[in-house]
């Protein structure tokens, strides 16, 4: 059976089917979550996609985390269970404290939409243990907040706990020690900025997304998860 | 009793301010070269009933530290003043 990851829709999320569509490429399967809803609906995994999640109204992903699909996430998240913020996505998880620090506005105040070199700088997290480490893969960005930003002490844990899940090759927004991606403790919630959806498939320029979500893929399929012992469905 | 909130949110300290920063740069060009320190924030305004002003500021201050402010990045300050009750 394979893995079903759950989409969560947000009022202004505008990813959700480029990743349904990339998750149903890959061999998985996946459904949208209105955010209303508190039910996950038996989901192995956790894609909070792309988008304007409420507008971004006062902060990015600020009135998003109080949704009530977002009480589920968190559960879901403390149970092991495998939980991706794209985007916007990442912008929501840090907001709900799910993920450590903030994306503010890009250093240069504009709207960044290209395509980007990261590397992969940890493989032992849900989105990357099927890359080699160390791997460059060319994603697109498209956001106004990927600026990273956390104080001193958080760093220098991400550092050392080895929670910087990817960098940019060359910082295109200012982002804190040019961090495009991190991950929580556990290493089952991560959030990026790049759009890994977005590049699955040759027709749209790069697949090298694919192997990112193939790890999200495996991670959901993987029954030894502590989830389950924590009564979550796995691959049904 | 009711009073009106005057919610500024600006960013922490030592965070890097890219809004004030491209204001600070802008100034120069109008003639304003003795210009330092600028920083863009957020004025929220509003009024809320509550029995005495420390419940009122005690009210805000919550909803600042859940919503309206992201204490990673961003400090707040709050101004209350008692509505006359007419």
């Amino acid at each position: 059976m394979s893995a079903r990851v759950g989409v969560v829709l947000f009022p202004g999320t505008n990813c959700e089917h480029d990743v349904v569509w990339a998750i149903e490429h890959l061999g998985g399967s996946a459904e949208l979550l209105w955010h209303g809803e508190r039910e996950l609906r038996g989901v192995d995994a956790v894609v909070v996609p792309g988008g304007f999640a409420h507008g971004d109204y006062l902060r990015t992903g600020a009135i998003a985390r109080f949704s009530p699909v977002m009480e589920s996430v968190a559960t879901f998240a403390s149970a092991g269970g495998p939980v991706v913020g794209i985007c916007n996505g990442f912008q929501v998880l840090t907001e709900a404290g799910l993920l450590p620090g903030a994306l503010q506005k890009n250093a240069g105040l504009k709207f960044l939409c290209e395509t980007v070199e990261c590397r992969v700088e940890t493989t032992t997290t849900v989105l990357t243990n099927q890359a080699d480490p160390g791997a460059v893969l060319r994603l697109p960005i498209n956001h106004f907040e990927g600026n990273y930003v956390c104080d001193a002490t958080t760093l220098e844990r991400l550092r050392g706990d080895d929670r910087i899940v990817a960098r940019y090759v060359r910082n295109p927004n200012g982002s804190l020690d040019s961090i495009a991606g991190v991950c929580n403790e556990a290493r089952n919630v991560v959030g990026i900025m790049p759009h890994p959806e977005r590049a699955s498939d040759a027709l749209v320029g790069s697949t090298d997304g694919a192997v990112l979500l193939r790890s999200l893929l495996a991670a959901a399929s993987d029954t030894t998860s502590p989830r389950t012992a924590l009564g979550h469905k796995v691959g049904v | 009793m009711r009073f009106e909130a005057r919610v500024d949110v600006t960013h922490l300290p030592g965070i890097l301010d890219p809004q004030g920063a491209t204001v600070e740069r802008s100034l120069p060009a109008l003639g304003y070269d003795n210009v330092s320190e600028v920083r863009v924030g957020k004025s929220i305004r509003l009024v809320v009933e509550a029995s005495d002003e420390a419940a009122a500021r005690a009210q805000v201050d919550e909803m600042c530290r859940r919503l309206l402010a992201n204490p990673v990045i961003e400090a707040y300050e709050i101004d209350l003043a008692e509505l006359s009750s007419t």
